[in-house]
C-alpha cells in the first residue's frame, strides 16, 4: 500500500504533457521586470538607481527585515526604470526594470558547474548564506527560507522532508529537476541536514514519477540516511500537512507548523537553489518553469531568469494558440490567471499554463444541493459549503470558530461541487475578513 | 357527564390561577428597571437600524445617548440636526451640529469610456474581485461595478446603471448613513458636504497612474495635469500622486476648474446650466449621436 493522507483528496486529470521534455535554457530576455515583493512578508528595499549598471547576481533590492528576502539582478545590464508593473497579484507593484546587456559575456556563461559534494561552510554560515542568496520556498508559497530555517534553541527536530510530490496537474518543473539534478539535490539535502543537525531525511515523490524515484534510489547510499518514499497519486498530496501526515503519520496541529511535530519541509526546487548558493555561490536568479497547455505547439520546461515577461515564455513555445482564454501562473488547481502578458516570472512561478475556451469556463453557480461532496474531499476536514455560507453572510466570528483559517486553499471543494459553487473564492474572502477582524481586535 | 365538565372547568381555572400567581411573582422578582428616557429617545430616532451612528441599531444608540455623559460626538446621520436637536431637548444635553453630507461617486469610468481588457468570472461582488485582481479594466483604482454599495444601502438610494455599469446615488434618498462608504473596497464613495441646493464640485476619479497610462485606461481619468490647481483662486485643489482632490471645505464652488480640466474629470452637480454657447452645442451634438445610435 502506497502512503497517503487519510482525509479527502481528489484525482484531477494529470495532464503532465511535458514530463519527458528536458529543461532547456530560455532565450535571454531583452528586458527583465523584477518585482521587489516576490516573497511573503515585507517587500525588499531597492538599492539601485536608474541608469546604474548591474552585474548578474548583484543585490538590487535588500531584504526589508527578518520576514523578507534579498533580490538579485538576474542579468547583467542597465537599470532603465523603477516603475509599477502588474505582477502575479493582479495589481501594479514596484518593479526594477533592467535592460539586458547583450554584449556582456557573463549573461551567456554556462551555470552548469561540476558537482561539488564536500561541504566547507559551518552551519551558521550556511544559514547566513541562504539568507543572503534570497532563497524562498519555490513550491509556490515563497516563504523566505531563512525564516523557516531559523529554529529556536531547544526545538526538537528529527526529520527533514523533501517535497518532490508535485501534485498539481500539468506541472513538471520539479519532476524534471529531480531527474536532471538528482545528485545536486542529494548534496543540498546533506547541506541542510548538516546545518540543522538532523539525521533523517525523506524525499516524498508521487508514484507517477517512477523514473525520479528510481534515479534517487540509484544514487543514495545506505549511510546517507536519506529515504525515498513513493506516495499515492492524490491531490493535494504536496500540501505540507498532508505530506507530513502521509510520511510520518504525524498530525500537524491546526494553526501550527510541521516544526511543532519535529519536521521541516522543503521543496526540491528550494533544495537545489540552496545547493547552488552554498556550493557555487549563485543566488536565486533563475528557476525552472513549465510552460504548458494542450494547444501549445511546443510545451516544455525551461530555466527562466526571474523577471522574464510571460510573453517571452509564450513566444518561446510557439506563440499564443488561437482560442486562448486564460493564462495561469501556476497549475490549474492553485494557480491564478494573470491580467496581461507583461506580467513577469517571479520566484514563485512554477508554471505557465495556457488554457483555451473549453477548459477555462467555470460554469454557472447554482444553489447548494447539500450533497456533501465538498466535505468528502476537503483534506483539512472542513465543511466548505458552510464556510462559504458564513463568509457570504459576513459571519466571520462563526467562520473562525469553524476553523476557516486552516483551509489550505487547495480548491478541491470548488473542483468537485456539482453546483459549480465558487466555494474557495468565498472561503478566501472569509479568511481575509477574519484576518482583518483579528488585527482590528488587537 | 356533568361531573366531568365541572371538573375540567375547575381544573383549568385553578391552573390559570396558579400560572397567574407564578407570572406575577416572577415579574416582580426579575423586574429590570429601564430608563424610560431610552424608549422616548428611541421613538425620536428614525428606526432605520442602519448603523450609520456606529451603534448596532437605533435602540442601542438610544441607550448610548441616554447613558453617555457627553454626547457631543454622537450623531445620527439619518435623522440629522433636526432629530439630534430633539434628542438634546429630551435629555437636556448639548449636541453638536453637523453640516449635512451626501454620498458621491468618485469614478466616471463607464463601459463607454473605460474599455474592458479582461473578463472576470468569479463571484460578482466587489469585495471578492478586488481581492483577486485589479479589475476588468486597466484602471486599478476605479469602480468594479459589482454593486456591493447598492446591496448594502438600506434606503434604496442607490441602483446600478445598466448602460454604464456604475452605481448611481439618488441624492434625495441618500441619508448619508455611510454604509456604502464602508462596503466599497476601492474607497470610491465619499461623503461630501451637501451645501446649499446640493451644489457639489469634486474630482470624479481616483486614478493615480501617470498621465499616459491613466488616459489609456480611461478617457475621463484625471491625468494629474494640475490645471485645476493652477486656476483655483482659493487653493482648494490638492495634487497627490498624479491625482487632484478638491477640499470641500475650502472650495467656494466657483466652477473655474471644471472648465479647464482636459479630461472632464471634475463633476459638478445641480448647478444651473451655464450660458456658454460652446458647451451647449457640444452637449447637443452628444444627444444627437446617441439618438443616431438608438435609431440604428
Ligand atoms: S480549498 Fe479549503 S475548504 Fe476547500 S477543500 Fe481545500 S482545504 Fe478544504
Ligand atoms: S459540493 Fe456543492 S452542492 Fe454539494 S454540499 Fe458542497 S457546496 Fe453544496
Ligand atoms: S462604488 Fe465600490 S462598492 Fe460600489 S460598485 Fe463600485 S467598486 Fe463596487
Ligand atoms: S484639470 Fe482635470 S485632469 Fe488635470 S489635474 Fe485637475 S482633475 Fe486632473
Amino acid at each position: 500500500m502506497l502512503k497517503t493522507f487519510p482525509k479527502g483528496g481528489i484525482h484531477p486529470p494529470e495532464n503532465k504533457i511535458t514530463s519527458s521534455k528536458g529543461i532547456k535554457k530560455m532565450t535571454l530576455p531583452k528586458v527583465v521586470y523584477v518585482p521587489i515583493s516576490q516573497h511573503i512578508g515585507i517587500p525588499a528595499e531597492i538599492t539601485v538607481d536608474v541608469k546604474d549598471k548591474v552585474d548578474i547576481g548583484q543585490v538590487i533590492a535588500k531584504s526589508g527585515g527578518f520576514m523578507s528576502s534579498n533580490i538579485h539582478s538576474p542579468v547583467a545590464g542597465t537599470v532603465t526604470k523603477l516603475d509599477k508593473i502588474i505582477d502575479t497579484s493582479g495589481y501594479k507593484k514596484q518593479c526594477i526594470v533592467i535592460r539586458t546587456d547583450l554584449k556582456d559575456e557573463s549573461n551567456f556563461k554556462d551555470t552548469a558547474y561540476p558537482l561539488k559534494t564536500t561541504i566547507t561552510l559551518e552551519p551558521k554560515d550556511i544559514l547566513q548564506k541562504i539568507n543572503d542568496s534570497g532563497i524562498v520556498g519555490l513550491g509556490g508559497a515563497t516563504f523566505p527560507s531563512h525564516v523557516k530555517l531559523s529554529i529556536k534553541e531547544g526545538t526538537k527536530l528529527d526529520h527533514l522532508i523533501i517535497n518532490g510530490v508535485e501534485c498539481e496537474p500539468y506541472l513538471t518543473a520539479d519532476h524534471r529537476l529531480m531527474l536532471e539534478k538528482a545528485e545536486e539535490i542529494i548534496v543540498g539535502i546533506k547541506i541542510l541536514m548538516f546545518a540543522l543537525h538532523i539525521n533523517k531525511a525523506i524525499i516524498g515523490i508521487e508514484n507517477n514519477k517512477a523514473d525520479a524515484i528510481e534515479t534517487f534510489k540509484r544514487i543514495i547510499t545506505k549511510d546517507d540516511n536519506i529515504k525515498i518514499a513513493a506516495l499515492k497519486v492524490k491531490y493535494p498530496q504536496g500540501g505540507e500537512k498532508q505530506l507530513v501526515r502521509a510520511l510520518l503519520k504525524r498530525e500537524v496541529p491546526k494553526n501550527g507548523l510541521p516544526l511543532d511535530v519535529g519536521v521541516i519541509v522543503h521543496n526540491v526546487g528550494t533544495i537545489f537553489a540552496i545547493y547552488q548558493a552554498i556550493q557555487h555561490n549563485i543566488p536565486l536568479i533563475e528557476r525552472v518553469v513549465t510552460v504548458t497547455g494542450k494547444k501549445l505547439e511546443n510545451p516544455s520546461n525551461y530555466w527562466v531568469k526571474i523577471g522574464t515577461p510571460i510573453t517571452d515564455l509564450v513566444n518561446e513555445v510557439g506563440g499564443l494558440p488561437e482560442g486562448t482564454r486564460k493564462i495561469v501562473n501556476g497549475g490549474p488547481m492553485m494557480g491564478k490567471a494573470i491580467k496581461n502578458m507583461d506580467v513577469p516570472v517571479t520566484k514563485g512561478t512554477s508554471g505557465i499554463l495556457v488554457i483555451s475556451e473549453d477548459e477555462a469556463s467555470r460554469g454557472e453557480p447554482k444553489n447548494c444541493i447539500r450533497c456533501g461532496e465538498c466535505v468528502d474531499v476537503c483534506p483539512m476536514g472542513l465543511e466548505p459549503h458552510l464556510l462559504m455560507n458564513l463568509s457570504e453572510k459576513g459571519m466571520y466570528e462563526k467562520a473562525s470558530a469553524e476553523d476557516i483559517m486552516t483551509c489550505i486553499e487547495c480548491g478541491s471543494c470548488s473542483y468537485v461541487c456539482p453546483s459549480h459553487r465558487p466555494l474557495l473564492d468565498y472561503i478566501r474572502f472569509g479568511k481575509n475578513s477574519v484576518k482583518k477582524m483579528n488585527t482590528s481586535k488587537n | 357527564m356533568s361531573d366531568s365538565i365541572l371538573y375540567s372547568v375547575l381544573l383549568l381555572a385553578s391552573l390559570g390561577v396558579v400560572a397567574a400567581i407564578m407570572l406575577y411573582v416572577v415579574s416582580k422578582k426579575f423586574y429590570v428597571f429601564e430608563n424610560p428616557l431610552i424608549t422616548e429617545v428611541e421613538e425620536l430616532l428614525p428606526s432605520a437600524n442602519c448603523g450609520g451612528c456606529g451603534s448596532p441599531g437605533c435602540k442601542a444608540f438610544a441607550e448610548k445617548l441616554v447613558n453617555t455623559e457627553d454626547i457631543s460626538d454622537l450623531f445620527c446621520p439619518v435623522g440629522g440636526n433636526e432629530v439630534m436637536k430633539q434628542v438634546a431637548y429630551v435629555l437636556g444635553k448639548a449636541v453638536a451640529e453637523k453640516d449635512p453630507t451626501l454620498a458621491v461617486l468618485r469614478c466616471q469610468g463607464g463601459c463607454d469610456v473605460r474599455p474592458k481588457t479582461t473578463e472576470y468570472q468569479g463571484p460578482r461582488t466587489c469585495a471578492i474581485s478586488a481581492m483577486i485582481y485589479s479589475g476588468e479594466t486597466d484602471c486599478q483604482y476605479g469602480c468594479l461595478g459589482d454593486g456591493d454599495c447598492v446591496k448594502v444601502c438600506k434606503f434604496d438610494a442607490m441602483y446600478m446603471d445598466e448602460s454604464t455599469g456604475l452605481p448611481v446615488i439618488i441624492t434625495d434618498k441618500c441619508t448619508s448613513c455611510g454604509a456604502c462608504v464602508e462596503a466599497c473596497p476601492r474607497d470610491i464613495i465619499e461623503m461630501r458636504p451637501k451645501h446649499k441646493r446640493d451644489l457639489k464640485i469634486f474630482v470624479g476619479c481616483l486614478n493615480e497612474d501617470k498621465a499616459g497610462i491613466a488616459k489609456k485606461a480611461c478617457d475621463v481619468a484625471c491625468i494629474g495635469c494640475s490645471k485645476c490647481q493652477d486656476i483655483c483662486p482659493k487653493d482648494a485643489v490638492l495634487m497627490v500622486n498624479n491625482l487632484a482632490y478638491i477640499d470641500p471645505v475650502i472650495c467656494t464652488l466657483c466652477r473655474k476648474c471644471v472648465e479647464v480640466c482636459p479630461t472632464n474629470s471634475i463633476i459638478e452637480t445641480n448647478f444651473p446650466p451655464k450660458k456658454v454657447k460652446k458647451v451647449e452645442s457640444e452637449s447637443e451634438a452628444n444627444v444627437e449621436s446617441i439618438n443616431l445610435k438608438t435609431d440604428a
